[in-house]
């Protein structure tokens, strides 16, 4: 157990690419933080740098009080899950589990005793003298878990370890990954692009985009105070509507926005806060005509137009819609709801 | 397993589109082939009139000559040896060519290139390289005090088409082995990096047993090669000998039949030499393909 401590961490490969911009980061003994990002902002070079898999150009990476910049992989003391499993394919899913144990000079005894507990944990006793192509991909992934924590690592690195799943496989995995994470307590950096899965796994999240660090926190921190634009678009699903400030402000709310700061120009809206009946609290009301209706189950999304922007607004409310397609549509928006941005920067005002 | 059928309005036009094929492989294989058999059961008498039928007699004498007895030994030592050469480069070569990042097209195609030289112009080459008036090779020998002279020496000229033979091999070994190298997936190297294996470990312990399909193809081309296709090299280097030091199976069918025109040995003696080939391989199959698969 230990913590992961990134300071300055940068990586230009070849031809002044610069895939990660200087990452500052403090993981926690026994954290479970999730990096997520869009493809290509970095966040797998990012993984791949703390495994060691990825020289560091720049910057210091401490795992617990040691620097391990220019350490091995297997002098890091972690383990990592691959995306695609990485198994060994001709050997059983017993030595797949025990290679790691073997190449450390464990005794065969405590090889045996440790690959055991860990197949009990994970439920593949059963398979322990099979091949890797004779498992199910839910069992190559309890597979890949075992591997990862047969040797008891300061931590667990994972490189989107879900994405080859079915989607009911994948909440499955995704909840006994939390529990595992959870009784061992071995710190853990959990690298994805599915905001569910980061918002759902992580105690913090840090987003990622163009190899710098939009924000870090808790789920509900990012959820409920997105620090940019980016993040807002990001987490969260439905996406956050983003809508000029002029068209509010013109549509009747203009003393409602009176007190923002000054440099805000773009109001972000979640899906969820437009209520189709008016809260207790100040609130803005909105008009517009129902353009669209999608059924999803328990809740409906409705599609509106403000503004002459391209993207329509997107309405959830549960159950189904008062109006028919075509008509208009009222609804309103807490002031407490509203997320002021400067569309320049993409940066949050206030 | 459901297959595509065709269907042909005239009931001889699949047959006339196949007859190409079948005409080739009747005329140049089939045929030569059975006749190798038919005169392999007949005695011929030096001028060609008589033909008599012999039965197994061809086989027993081959079966119970000294010469064809130590031919065969030294056959094995020669297939072992040229395999075990040849693949054993061709491997180093392709690991290192596979670990260059930039110039490994450039390498590759140098090192492809002797697979384009015929057996006969890689005999001449070595030949010259290890001739003992003009060569290189014994020059620079004789400064570690080896005395070359492959026409003096069996041994040495043993050495001589095992090197010629392998060289030529390499290039072919080298591709597969390469193709196979590109093909084990990078997060398995990564994966036994964590695991604690060194580079040295890695390779043996996970590269090496994936290759193992590769290994296996390459060992059934390479003993079918040297069985049959080092007749060029051999000729042209030391036409068998000194003395019988070089003689090969495939040599001595060209000595016996060709040069001392006892057909019927000869031919006895080349349809052995497909026995021999078709049970090695048979033996692979049955034995060695079990381990490689996974």
């Amino acid at each position: 157990m230990a913590s992961i401590t990134l300071e300055g961490l940068k990586k230009t490969y070849s031809g002044d690419v610069q895939a990660v911009k200087g990452i500052d980061l403090a993981i926690e003994d026994g954290e479970f933080v999730v990096l997520v990002g869009p493809s290509g902002c970095g966040k797998s070079t990012l993984l791949r740098m703390v495994a060691g898999l990825e020289t560091i150009t720049d910057g210091t990476l401490k795992i617990g009080d040691r620097v391990v910049n220019n350490l091995e992989p297997a002098e890091r003391d972690i383990a990592m899950v691959f995306q695609n499993y990485a198994l060994y394919p001709h050997m059983t899913v017993y030595n797949n589990l025990a290679y790691g144990l073997k190449n450390r000079g464990f005794k065969k005894a405590a090889i045996e005793e440790r690959v055991r507990k860990a197949a009990k944990m994970l439920e593949i006793e059963e398979y322990l003298s099979r091949k890797p192509r004779n498992l199910s991909g839910g069992q190559r992934q309890r597979v890949a878990m075992g591997r990862a924590l047969v040797r008891e690592p300061a931590a667990f690195l994972f490189d989107e370890p879900l994405s080859n799943l079915d989607a009911k496989l994948r909440v499955q995995m995704r909840v006994e990954i939390k529990q595992l994470q959870r009784r061992l307590k071995t710190t853990s950096l959990y690298v994805t692009h599915d905001q569910l899965e980061a918002m759902t796994l992580g105690d913090r999240l840090v987003v990622l985009n163009g190899g710098r660090i939009e924000q870090v926190g808790t789920p509900m921190e990012i959820y409920a105070r997105p620090a940019s634009m980016f993040v807002a678009g990001f987490i969260g699903s439905p996406a956050m509507n983003m809508v000029p400030i002029e068209y509010l402000s013109s549509h009747g709310a203009g003393e409602l926005l009176a007190d923002l700061p000054a440099r805000t120009d773009i109001i972000g809206i979640r899906p969820d806060d437009m209520r189709l009946t008016p809260p207790a609290t100040p609130h803005l009301v909105v008009e517009s005509t129902l353009e669209l209706y999608e059924a999803a189950g328990a809740e409906s999304h409705l599609y509106v137009r403000l503004s002459e922007s391209d993207q329509p607004t997107v309405i959830r409310v549960s159950g189904q819609p008062p109006v028919k397609e075509g008509e208009t549509l009222r609804f309103y928006v807490a002031r407490e709801a509203l997320h002021p941005f400067n569309g320049d920067t993409g940066k949050r005002t206030g | 397993m459901q297959t595509k059928r065709s269907t042909y309005q005239n009931r001889w036009l699949p047959f006339f589109l196949l007859a190409p094929q079948l005409i080739i492989t009747l005329v140049f294989f089939i045929w030569p082939a059975s006749q190798a058999v038919k005169s392999s059961f007949e005695r011929t008498d030096a001028f060609g009139f008589n033909t008599t039928f012999v039965g197994l007699a061809n086989y027993t004498r081959v079966l119970a000559d000294p010469s064809y007895l130590n031919a065969l030994g030294r056959t094995a030592i020669f297939s072992v040896s040229v395999t075990l050469l040849s693949m054993s480069l061709a491997l180093l070569m392709a690991v290192c060519v596979n670990r260059v990042l930039k110039s490994a097209k450039f390498y590759t195609t140098l090192l492809v290139w002797p697979y384009a030289v015929a057996p006969v112009v890689a005999g001449v080459l070595w030949w010259f390289l290890f001739n003992p008036t003009i060569g290189l090779l014994p020059h620079l020998l004789d400064w570690f005090g080896i005395h070359w002279n492959h026409r003096v020496s069996g041994s040495q000229a043993m050495i001589l088409i095992t090197i010629a033979a392998a060289w030529k091999q390499i290039s072919y070994n080298f591709l597969f082995f390469l193709a196979g190298l590109q093909s084990v997936p990078h997060s398995l190297i990564e994966a036994a990096a964590i695991d604690g294996a060194t580079p040295f470990k890695r390779f043996w312990s996970i590269v090496f047993p994936l290759l193992s399909p590769t290994t296996f193809f390459l060992l059934i081309i390479n003993i079918n090669y040297v069985m049959f296709d080092t007749f060029g090299v051999i000729d042209a280097t030391t036409g068998g000998g000194p003395g019988q030091a070089t003689m090969t199976l495939v040599y001595k069918v060209y000595t016996d039949g060709v040069a001392g025109l006892n057909i019927g040995s000869s031919s006895a003696q080349s349809v052995l030499l497909m026995a021999i080939v078709i049970v090695l391989t048979f033996i692979q199959f049955r034995y060695v393909e079990r381990r490689v698969n996974y």
